[in-house]
């Protein structure tokens, strides 16, 4: 298990610094000038073109660039914006927020995706089923930004029973409907998913021992079907939190809250390149190591699989 | 006619009245109802075990002997199976009219089962032990500590090494032999005056094959429990057997005494049965089987459903459906033909 655990430690260093590569280039390439717009209405003038130049070391080579920034990264320093403001204090700010966000989005998918496959996959074909295989088939189908624009009309502006966007202070209360929006993708496939599996599982034979024991049907189902069935499903929510953790540009942007998605888009718009490359970083390494907890999870979950 | 009696009376006795016996199936029927039609599983079995006795029942897959295995536990799956008739008595009480809660209670406790693939029938994610000592936490309410240790002990009953150590271990660190013990540890856990057995041997190799049927038997006399042994070996069946009741195509056509049966089968499917066993004498000569295959359940032919196979089969075979007669002491045969057969040299 140690060693397991080394050897994926150790592989997070290439792919690391790839998908970091990979993303600095991106941006590098990115046609325009960066400071286009900077100075109000007339061009900047040349001195300050030449200092920023200079400062940030546009002239030279993307390697040379990469490096550089791959150095100050190490020792914690995410650079700056072209405005000086530090890059760290922007992702300090905005990615507590996601974080809420996606805790909020994720203990909803979770609860009522789980709730909806466990009922319809014991009981096919009823009323229920036929409710959650619709309703589960309209998150799907349609985009996310039509489902938040639709529930905020419909909770916020129509009906008043939240306020339409979420205050400074990112109260639990407020984050509900930005959450259910953010996690209803999720939620369908998470109800899917567990719905099959508790269907499948639920003829397997040990279930039928369990039965044949003399234990109670809650038992049966709650401890010996569940267990099985949850392999899957934890697998997927693992999955979703990681990209959760990535923070929500849609849904951000129509909640109005400070996240690290808007962050994204922002500095993409403004072409603040190294705040992109630095925001970037910081998601993929906490991608990378999410998926590392969800196979220590699938260990603990199913004592078969045993990394060596 | 000969000399042997033949009443009108079925051998277990049809008659619904209480007999004081352990565990009685009484002209059951099932049936499964599919879109493609309804295929009759089980058409009248009639068979009893009392207690410290075994019964074996013997057939080809399809027969209907785990179907009506299933239909006794309650754990066949409805539906699309459908229990059509029949009575499953209990000490005289029909378990197949009482509620879900007291058919609960009889499983583990009254009757228990150990099945056939015990790598799947095991649950992967807990352990051995959990899932042993969860009966007696779940169904005598002891405490964590107790019941593990009675897991423990009922691990060491089947002859576990190191019971102990071996608790905290999950089913696929067993062997297979091993994983039947833990399976008959786990279904005697509750002390059950019937025990059935769906095939317990036959996904192991030949030696653990008898130390299994071994320790089945030892357990069985110590308890003195009923043992219901399902299985296709014949080979297994005659050690341990006290009274083997043959079934085709969801009846039962011959039940007798082990020694009779193997002595002086009274139907041609038991003969040809009992034929088709290899014999190391013949070596080198082709195997002897039973031709053609068993009929399709959805489409039985009339009169004998055994007739398009049978090799003395008569024009009355495909009119008239022979009942299950007593053809001698303790011995029933349904067979048009079955006193030439006992009576045959």
């Amino acid at each position: 298990m140690g060693r397991y655990l080394l050897r994926r430690l150790l592989q997070l260093i290439p792919v690391f610094i790839g998908t970091t590569f990979l993303i600095y280039w991106l941006v590098w390439s990115v046609p325009g000038d960066p400071f286009a717009g900077k100075c109000g209405e007339r061009a900047c003038p040349d001195a300050y073109v030449n200092m920023m130049t200079e400062k940030f070391k546009l002239d030279q080579s993307i390697w040379v660039q990469y490096g550089n920034y791959m150095q100050n990264l190490f020792q914690g320093d995410f650079g700056s914006t072209f405005g000086g403001r530090p890059i760290g204090d922007i992702i300090a700010t905005s990615y507590p927020n996601t974080l809420k966000l996606a805790m909020v989005a994720l203990i909803i998918e979770a609860v009522i995706g789980l709730t909806a496959g466990v009922l319809t996959g014991l009981r096919r074909n009823g009323f229920l089923d036929n409710l959650v295989l619709v309703s589960t088939l309209f998150l799907l189908a349609l985009p996310i930004f039509v489902i938040g624009f639709v529930l905020q009309w419909l909770f916020g502006v129509q009906w008043g029973i939240v306020k339409p966007t979420v205050s400074n202070e990112m109260r639990i209360s407020e984050l509900i409907l930005p959450g259910f929006v953010l996690g209803s993708a999720s939620m369908a496939y998470i109800a899917r998913v567990a719905r099959t599996s508790i269907a499948e599982n639920r003829r397997a034979d040990y279930v039928r021992t369990a039965i044949a024991k003399g234990l109670p049907m809650r038992r049966v189902v709650g401890v010996h079907l569940l267990r099985n069935s949850l392999i899957p499903v934890v697998t997927l929510l693992g999955t979703d939190l990681g990209a959760l953790m990535g923070g929500a540009i849609v849904t951000e942007g129509i909640f109005q809250i400070n996240g690290i998605g808007r962050q994204v888009f922002r500095a993409i718009v403004t072409k603040e390149s190294a705040t992109v490359v630095s925001i970037v970083v910081v998601l993929v390494l906490v991608y990378l190591l999410m998926n590392l907890l969800v196979d220590l999870l699938y260990a603990a979950l199913d004592p078969r699989i045993r990394y060596e | 006619m000969s000399d042997i009696l033949v009443s009108e009376q079925s051998a277990a006795g049809t008659s619904g009245r209480p007999s004081g016996r352990l565990l009685e199936v009484d002209d059951l029927r099932v049936e499964f109802r599919t879109r493609d039609g309804v295929a009759k599983v089980i058409n009248g079995v009639t068979y009893h075990v009392d207690a410290g006795e075994t019964l074996a029942v013997l057939g080809e897959s399809g027969s209907g002997k785990s179907v009506t295995a299933q239909t006794i536990m309650g754990i066949l799956d409805m539906p699309p199976g459908h229990v059509s008739g029949g009575q499953v008595r209990f000490h005289g009480k029909d378990i197949l009219k009482m509620s879900a809660e007291e058919r609960r209670r009889i499983r583990g406790e009254g009757i228990a089962m150990i099945f056939q693939d015990s790598l799947s029938a095991l649950n992967p994610v807990f352990t051995v032990g959990f899932q042993i000592a969860e009966q007696f936490r779940v169904r005598r309410g002891m405490s964590r500590s107790d019941a593990k240790k009675r897991a423990i002990e009922m691990l060491d009953q089947v002859k576990i090494p190191n019971a102990k150590g071996r608790f905290s271990n999950y089913p696929h660190q067993f062997s297979g032999g091993m994983r039947q013990r833990a399976m008959i540890a786990m279904s005697l856990a509750l002390d059950p005056e019937v025990l059935i057995a769906d095939e317990p041997t036959t996904a192991l190799d030949v030696t653990v094959q008898a130390q299994i049927m071994d320790l089945l038997g030892e357990l069985q006399r110590e308890r003195r429990m009923g043992l219901i042994l399902i299985t296709h070996d014949l080979g297994v069946v005659a050690d341990v057997a006290d009274r083997i009741a043959v079934m085709y195509a969801g009846r039962i056509v011959e039940e007798a005494d082990v020694y009779d049966l193997y002595a002086k089968p009274a139907h041609p499917y038991t003969l040809g049965l009992l034929n088709s066993i290899p014999r190391l004498d013949e070596k080198g000569q082709e195997l002897r089987t039973i031709k053609g295959l068993p009929p399709n359940l959805m489409n039985i032919p009339p009169g004998c459903p055994f007739n398009p196979r049978c090799p003395m089969a008569q024009p009355v075979c495909r009119e008239k459906v022979p009942p299950l007669l007593q053809v001698g002491v303790g011995r029933a045969s349904a067979c048009h033909f079955a006193e030439e057969l006992v009576n045959r040299d």
